[in-house]
């Protein structure tokens, strides 16, 4: 059973597909958008936007630290780059160019990892993402997005390069389910409430939104009222919007496929301790590394499951 | 815009180049740290391009988009920079004299969000090349003529970044882009040779498919020969290996404190005194 699938929902694009798509439109009507990558344009979809565009686009080879600087480079001489590689050689590889190139002279850089989290599947520990929001986060000045579905990742993509400054854009590998309707608002730094209720809130943020769906969807027949907010934004964070669900839920769980620190859950946490003291509980990949399997496989073991949020909200409730 | 900086001859470049030296001695000595040495080996290249007439460049329109543009990917030869561009018109040599104290833009490494001009933030060794090569592609893609200098320690060749960019300038066939190795001989725990022998530069760099050259990095009509080679070349990257002394121009002084060296740490008032007197 996928994500979203006791909740009715229907399954679409892959959020990286779904950004592809949108990058490549977006570079239709802004002719500063360029793109910077290290050789994997294919998996991450830059490539519909290098094929309508090849100009401006520039493969510099498996060399992610030139890559990422390459980028900053650009950025200053005024263009809009957008540098896509898989969140765990992004993230990971080059995070003192991310630092250094990027982040520290506040460079107007847009970056893209995609095959974020473990849903990657067989390819194994060494490609997935699972820390790449706790980097991220940690840099000054850094908008850190992790969208949902297809549609808030369109739209998404259109937010980051409206967006005056470096944001890291965090996206998957498998297709996942649809939360959004064409036309929703997306607006970044804004959680959106995705289901009303008044028990208990679950905060999630990626394909997680839809295990929390189905998380509410279950509770429900027990008789709670569920409230699940999408903060597809970490960095800023919304804080009203956790204040608001502490305040009115008392009781807060958070979803992410991420580690267990330095993620959404750790963002939250610190919010909600500063702002109204509430039981908290996190669902989360946990302090560990992954392994190879069949991506739905994955997600089980490592409690990534409906069933693991129905227990952490049984925790705080 | 009419930014070309008036090219100045050879003995007047000579002249310039011992204000630049006095300046680096007097702003490091004055904040108590720094790497006066490192910034004195590279005196005659910054020299050369800033007066010279090889860069274009307005002090009172920094953000020009046409400039060319001055990477110092060796960052903390800054006060080489510093002074360069104080003689130059960005700022005062009074203001330079603030660096590295707190609430000073003048800072330890060169930071382009708080000094206008200052074409990178760099300090982190490696990625100044990188950081060329972007925005050399970005000159090509706003096609106004502007030109990439970067200035690479020869200690920083060390880090596996400068050679991605390497082979990227190749690739992208960047003839607007000139790179500086200011093969000073030493880093930080000693000579460069003996922390790691990348053996011949311009062998390895040629083999990349770059137009190259191999100078006295210190002798100033040797800098300006190559620079002027360098802009007769448009097909391909170029790099000027330019071998120099750390500490040049000071060197009898520096020799009596029995550190040859004499990496990142100023000339106390007496030395200071002592190398001005030198100079002069």
């Amino acid at each position: 059973m996928y994500l979203g699938e006791l909740s009715g929902l229907k399954i679409g694009q892959a959020t990286r597909d779904a950004f592809g798509d949108a990058l490549k439109e977006l570079g239709d009507k802004n002719p500063g958008i360029v793109t910077v990558d290290g050789d994997v344009g294919n998996s991450t979809r830059t490539e519909v936007f290098a094929q309508a565009y090849p100009e401006r686009s520039f493969n510099v080879g498996i060399a992610e630290s030139n890559m990422v600087s390459v980028a900053g480079g650009l950025a200053s001489t005024g263009h809009i780059p957008v540098v896509a590689s898989f969140a765990a050689f992004l993230l990971c590889n080059a995070y003192d160019q991310i630092r250094m190139s990027i982040s520290f002279p506040n460079m107007n850089v847009k970056l893209v990892g995609t095959h974020a989290g473990i849903s990657i599947g067989e390819d194994g520990p060494s490609q997935m993402g699972i820390e790449d929001v706790s980097l991220a986060c940690s840099l000054p000045g850094m908008v850190v997005i992790v969208p949902a579905d297809a549609v808030s990742t369109k739209a998404a993509t259109a937010a980051m390069i409206e967006h005056e400054g470096p944001v890291y854009l965090r996206l998957g590998r498998p297709k996942v389910s649809e939360i959004y309707s064409e036309g929703d608002t997306f607006e970044i730094g804004k959680a959106n409430t995705v289901r009303e209720g008044d028990d208990v809130t679950i905060i999630a943020n990626g394909l997680m939104v839809a295990g929390a769906m189905d998380a509410a969807t279950r509770l429900a027949e027990e008789g709670m009222s569920v409230r699940v907010i999408d903060m597809h934004t970490v960095k800023p964070l919304d804080v009203e919007a956790i204040q608001k669900a502490a305040h009115e839920t008392g009781a807060i769980v958070v979803a992410e496929e991420h580690l267990s620190h330095g993620g959404l859950g750790s963002a939250v946490a610190m919010a909600v301790s500063q702002t109204n003291p509430v039981p908290m509980a996190y669902v989360n990949v946990g302090d560990c590394f992954a392994e190879s399997g069949d991506p739905q496989g994955l997600l089980d073991k490592y409690g990534l499951t409906a069933t693991a949020i129905v227990e952490a909200v049984k925790k705080v409730k | 815009m009419a930014a070309q900086a008036n090219a100045l001859t050879l003995e007047e470049l000579k002249e310039k180049g011992k204000v630049l030296r006095r300046l680096i001695i007097r702003m490091t000595t004055e904040a108590g740290s720094g790497h006066p040495s490192s910034s004195l080996s590279a005196v005659e290249v910054v020299n050369a391009l800033w007066f010279g007439g090889f860069m274009k460049y307005d002090p009172a329109n920094p953000n020009w988009e046409a400039r060319d543009r001055f990477i110092l990917s060796k960052g903390h030869a800054v006060p080489v920079l510093y002074a360069a561009m104080a003689e130059a018109g960005y700022f005062s040599e009074d203001d330079v004299m603030t660096l590295r104290k707190l609430g000073s833009p003048f800072e330890g490494h060169p930071n382009m969000k708080r000094l206008p001009g200052i074409e990178a933030s760099t300090g982190s060794l490696g990625q100044g090349l990188s950081l060329g090569i972007g925005q050399a592609l970005g000159a090509r893609l706003n096609d106004n003529g502007s030109n990439v200098f970067v200035i690479i320690g020869d200690g920083e060749m060390g880090e596996g970044q400068v050679w991605e960019a390497l082979a990227a300038a190749e690739k992208f066939k960047l003839g607007n882009l000139t790179a500086i190795i200011d093969q000073n001989g030493f880093q930080q725990t000693g000579a460069t040779q003996d922390v790691l022998d990348l053996g011949c530069f311009e062998e390895k760099i040629a083999a990349f498919g770059w137009y190259t050259q191999t100078i006295d990095g210190n002798d100033q009509a040797a800098v300006v020969e190559a620079l002027e080679n360098a802009a007769k070349v448009s097909d391909r990257p170029k790099v000027i290996i330019s071998k120099t002394k750390k500490g040049y121009g000071i060197l009898p002084v520096l020799e009596e404190t029995g550190d040859v060296n004499y990496h990142g740490k100023p000339l106390s008032p007496e030395l200071a005194e002592k190398a001005l007197a030198f100079l002069a």
